[in-house]
């Protein structure tokens, strides 16, 4: 008797349930991604993400000139095919003069999430120069 | 055309050894041979201070190239325009460090355009004292010449908006920043540029220098001025007109009416053309071939500066790109408009020049 009230406790919580989500849910989900974006921003017009307080908006204006919607592509001046992170660890090495970030770094992630956000609505195109 | 920057020096040098012109560099003169002049254009060159004694040394390479090229030249042009923005935030710092490198031009006149990065800490108040006044005409070789502070902005937005002056200038350093504010050349300014233009003739030909395009190609990146309809309104009457003008970073040309548009290049960076931002639409004059797309692992790739020819009241824009090939816009007599003299027609445009 304990037992069977303890299951129905359960199934009456929804705890056993699957994969479900709600409408809620999504768009906690969405603000998840709209302050890791955010929070891009705020580093592609950080003058401490590099050495020399270039920025990376200086010659990226709302990202542009980053065609994230084409990695991973062969990149000729690295020969081989290379993702849009690498690509980030290029600029902030070199116009930069700082230091890289590891690909799993919160920061590379948030970098990411901004240029792909200002990129919104362009199909993919993968390997395209 | 094809000409690289190790090749362009090496063939100046030759040259100037040897007493001929490098023919790309000199136009043929027409009918009036005595009246055609070059003159050198340098702009956006963004020096940027980090501390102490370091600025950085990217940006500082731009400008130290086009002195040294601009010296190389062989017949002197009549003298050197600076575009604007020298400065990337309006310091004495940066103001003075880019001075000094502007000083190694051997003996040429040099002049100032306004640009916002000079601008918006001081209002202008140390360029003013490097480069003289804000805006102001003058006279060459039967061309009036009327340079505009066209980076000016609401009053409200200069004057009440922010706590400090830094924090203005660093509001509006940043292009795509949504707290900036659209240019314009102001009421004031245009009744100057009426008055100046009054005893003028009609067939007098007038070359404008501005920091920002005298056009509305994007609001976004204040690729605009916003009361340019009204500064066209006043060039207007003039059988030729020529407005020059810095802060793009990129090639672009247009025409409407009897006014040609030119852009010049920087010597710090290239920018992306409007049309790359997805969110943004298409917005470049529709006859522009644009330059080659950069390559980001050359760091002077898609960089320059210009020698400008006059010729019978129009301009010609030779293009020295650093670690690219050259290109040249002419007037084209025949269509009443700028050219691409290698790449105008569809059919000769090349993949680089494809922006996305």
């Amino acid at each position: 008797m304990k037992i069977l009230l303890i299951g129905m406790a359960l199934l009456a919580s929804g705890l056993v349930m699957g994969d479900e989500f709600t409408a809620a849910d999504l768009e906690r989900w969405q603000q998840q991604y709209e302050q890791v974006a955010a929070r891009g921003r705020q580093l592609f017009t950080d003058p401490a993400l590099g050495s020399n307080k270039v920025v990376c908006a200086q010659c990226h204006p709302n990202g542009a000139n980053t065609h994230p919607e084409t990695y991973p592509k062969f990149q000729k001046q690295l020969g081989r095919v290379a993702m849009l992170w690498e690509m980030i660890n290029w600029c902030i090495r070199n116009p930069l003069e700082g230091e890289e970030l590891a690909a799993d770094d919160p920061d590379m992630i948030a970098l990411q999430a901004y240029i792909h956000k200002e990129r919104e609505g362009v199909p993919l195109a993968p390997g395209k120069h | 055309m094809t000409m690289k920057r190790r090749n362009f020096i090496r063939r100046a040098t030759t040259t100037a050894i040897a007493g001929v012109l490098p023919v790309s560099l000199i136009r043929i003169a027409g009918a009036q041979e005595s009246a055609d002049f070059t003159f050198a254009y340098i702009s956006d060159s963004h020096i940027q201070h980090i501390e102490g004694n370091r600025f950085v040394r990217n940006f500082d390479r731009g400008l130290i190239s086009a002195v040294a090229e601009t010296n190389l030249m062989n017949p002197k042009p009549d003298f050197v325009m600076f575009g604007g923005d020298l400065a990337q935030l309006g310091t004495r710092e940066e103001l003075d460090h880019g001075f000094e490198i502007l000083s190694g031009l051997n003996g040429l006149p040099l002049r100032g355009v306004l640009g916002e990065h000079d601008y918006y800490l001081d209002l202008g108040d140390y360029w003013r004292q490097l480069f003289g006044e804000h805006y102001y005409s003058f006279d060459h070789k039967g061309v009036h010449f009327v340079v505009l502070n066209s980076i000016l902005t609401f009053d409200d937005w200069t004057f009440n908006r922010w706590e400090s002056a830094e924090r203005r200038m660093s509001e509006m350093a940043g292009l795509d920043n949504p707290n900036g504010s659209p240019f314009m050349v102001g009421e004031a300014q245009r009744r100057w540029l009426a008055a100046d233009l009054q005893n003028i003739s009609r067939d007098t030909p007038v070359v404008v220098f501005s920091h920002s395009p005298i056009q509305k190609i994007y609001k976004g990146w204040n690729f605009w001025t916003d009361d340019a309809d009204q500064v066209q309104a006043i060039l207007a009457p003039f059988d030729r007109v020529n407005v020059i003008y810095g802060h793009v970073h990129q090639i672009q040309y247009n025409q409407i009416g009897n006014i040609a548009f030119n852009s010049v290049m920087a010597t710090a960076w290239p920018w992306p053309y409007p049309s790359s931002y997805a969110k943004s639409g298409s917005h470049v004059p529709v006859m522009t071939v644009p330059m080659n797309r950069a390559d980001p692992f050359s760091a002077r790739d898609a960089t320059g500066w210009q020698l400008i020819n006059v010729h019978t009241g129009r301009v010609d824009l030779e293009y020295t790109l650093y670690d690219n090939s050259n290109r040249t816009v002419s007037w084209n007599g025949a269509s009443g408009r700028p050219e691409d003299t290698s790449y105008q027609a569809p059919a000769l445009r090349v993949p680089p020049q494809n922006h996305y």
